[in-house]
Formats: C-alpha cells, structure tokens, sequence
C-alpha cells in the first residue's frame, strides 16, 4: 500500500489525492483546489495520473476493436425473432378474432333486441286496431 | 455500420413492421453487440445468449424505441441489462477470461508498426485485466470508458444508482491502474 506521507505542497496527502485521481482523470469531474494545487507540485502524484490517464486511452481504443461473432449467431437471432414475431402474429389474430365474436354477439343481441322492439310495437298496433 | 440517415430509414420501416428492416439493424450491429456481450460476461457462450436476447428484447420493444440516440446506443444499453440479468442469474463466482485465440478485427488505420505493436500489447494487458475484474465492476468500466454511456444509462441498465455506478467505476478504474501500472509499493502489496 501507499504511505500516508504528505508530498508535494498543501494540506492534502498522496492517499487522499489517490482517492480522487479516478474521478478527474477524464475531466469530467473537477477536483477540489487543494488537490490540484498537491497534484501540482507532487511528481509522484502527476505520475500516477498519468497512468490513469494512459488506462483510460487504451480502454477507449478498445471500443474499435471489433470480435467476429461464430457464423451461426445472425441465423440463430433471425430465427429466434421471426418465432417471436410469429407467436406475436398469431397472438394478433387471435384477438382480432375474439374482437370480432364479441362484436358479433354484441351485434346480433343489438338486433334481436331491436327486432324484440318492433315486434312489439307491432303486436300493440295491430292489437289497438282490432 | 449504417450511417444514422440509412439507420433511421431502417428504424422507421422496422417499426411500421418490415422484417427486413430489421434483419438489416440485425446485420449492421450483431458483431458490436456480440463483442459488448463478450466483454461484459467474458464466454463466447454467454455472449451468444446475450446477444440473441438482447435482439429479441430490442424486437419486441422496437415501437418504444424513439430514436433520441443511435440505434447501435439503444443495442448497447439493451445488452448491458441482459448481460446483468444473465450473470446474476449464473452461479457467482464463476469467471473465464477471455481466451487468446479470439479472432479480432481491427479497424484502426495503419500506422507505426512498433506503435502498433506496442500499442496492442497494451491493448492484450487490458483486456486481460478488464477479465479479471469482478463482474459488477467491469460492467460499469466497460460501459463508461469504452462504450461511452452516461452514468444515468448505465445505472438505469445495471439496476444500481448513479452514485453507485460513479463509486463502481472510480473502483474499476483504480484496480486496473494498480494492475496495469503498480507504482512504487502497490506491487509487494498485491504480492502479500
């Protein structure tokens, strides 16, 4: 492990600037005034962030690197969607049926109500003319 | 890779149902999604199902998918969440490194041949050391460093905070760093 000793200038000791040099190295983040002005004027510090600095270089250049997946990969994920796609057709036809039964029986109760209607009214004409 | 206009057109027809749409995004992405799903469980195994998965999610949630990033960036946080489901659901402690004979294409121009070469020797040690790191740390590292997603995605995927995956990757990138460049002390350290 590191030591605790203080290099460099400033309240703060290599340990604790260790903790926040993960943080800065990509610049997203701004370290605090007293770590900058250690980092400054410490060598070993500077030289430790260097390497987090080269750390993070060759991670980023991992991102061009490309694997060649086995052959059968793009098959195999064709296969697996055109069965989901599949089940989710089959899936959409068969609630387009069911909508549709439920239509058709909510239509014909409509009908045989409205026929029950007029039959009736019919009856009660025929009925007030006699 | 398809470029973000033909990308879009793809998307937009994929979603109004065109299959071969979406076998094109399929073709277009596979080997970066492959390689995402091998980095992040570390067997070329896991990374199929990963993949596949990760393509059958993407299938079924395609019409929610609105287009703010690239689709290849919705592949990748798609594949970061199943690659977490998988290996939480694999036995802990299991962890293959990644094997030397793995066909890997560069794509980067040519230049200086001992560069080069010196480069991709740093290259092999970090991949290597990325292996060797805990899942739950290379995940984060991998996600951030190399594939470039912000700290609300990647804690979104992982099912973690922000703060969380910010602690993760300062972790991940600290062990790397004493792995790959041990200053003065880290190295008889490591060795006790």
């Amino acid at each position: 492990m590191r030591s605790s000793r203080f290099f460099g200038s400033g309240g703060v000791s290599c340990d604790d600037v260790a903790d926040a040099l993960p943080a800065i190295v990509d610049g997203l983040e701004v370290a605090e005034l007293e770590v900058q002005r250690h980092v400054a004027a410490c060598l070993r510090c500077q030289a430790e962030l260097v390497q987090y600095r080269k750390v993070l270089r060759t991670l980023h250049q991992l991102r061009t690197e490309v694997l060649e997946p086995a052959p059968g990969l793009l098959p195999d994920i064709l296969a697996a969607i055109g069965a989901a796609g599949e089940r989710r057709a089959i899936h959409d036809l068969l609630n387009g049926r069911r909508v549709a039964y439920v239509g058709g029986i909510a239509a014909a109760t409509a009908a045989g109500a409205a026929g029950a209607i007029l039959a009736s009214r019919a009856r009660r004409r025929v009925h007030l003319a006699s | 890779m398809v470029i973000p206009s033909e990308e879009a057109r793809l998307v937009s027809a994929a979603k109004a149902g065109d299959g071969e749409a979406f076998t094109a995004l399929v073709k277009a992405t596979q080997a970066d999604v492959y390689t995402l799903a091998y980095r992040l469980t570390g067997n070329p195994d896991d990374a199929r199902d990963v993949a596949q998965e990760a393509y059958l999610r993407a299938f079924r949630s395609l019409k929610r998918f609105r287009g703010d990033a690239r689709f290849s960036t919705w592949m990748y946080r798609i594949t970061a969440n199943c690659a977490s489901t998988h290996l939480s659901r694999r036995s802990k402690g299991r962890h293959e490194e990644l094997s030397d004979d793995d066909n890997v294409l560069d794509e980067r121009p040519e230049s200086d041949p001992e560069i080069m070469a010196e480069a991709r020797a740093l290259r092999d040690r970090v991949t290597a050391a990325l292996a060797d790191l805990p899942p739950i740390l290379r995940a984060v590292v991998i996600l951030r460093d190399v594939y470039d997603l912000p700290h609300d995605a990647i804690a979104s995927e992982l099912g973690i905070t922000e703060s969380a995956a910010k602690v993760r990757l300062h972790r991940a990138r600290r062990k790397l760093r004493e792995r790959l460049f041990p200053m003065p002390g880290e190295e008889k350290a490591r060795a006790v």
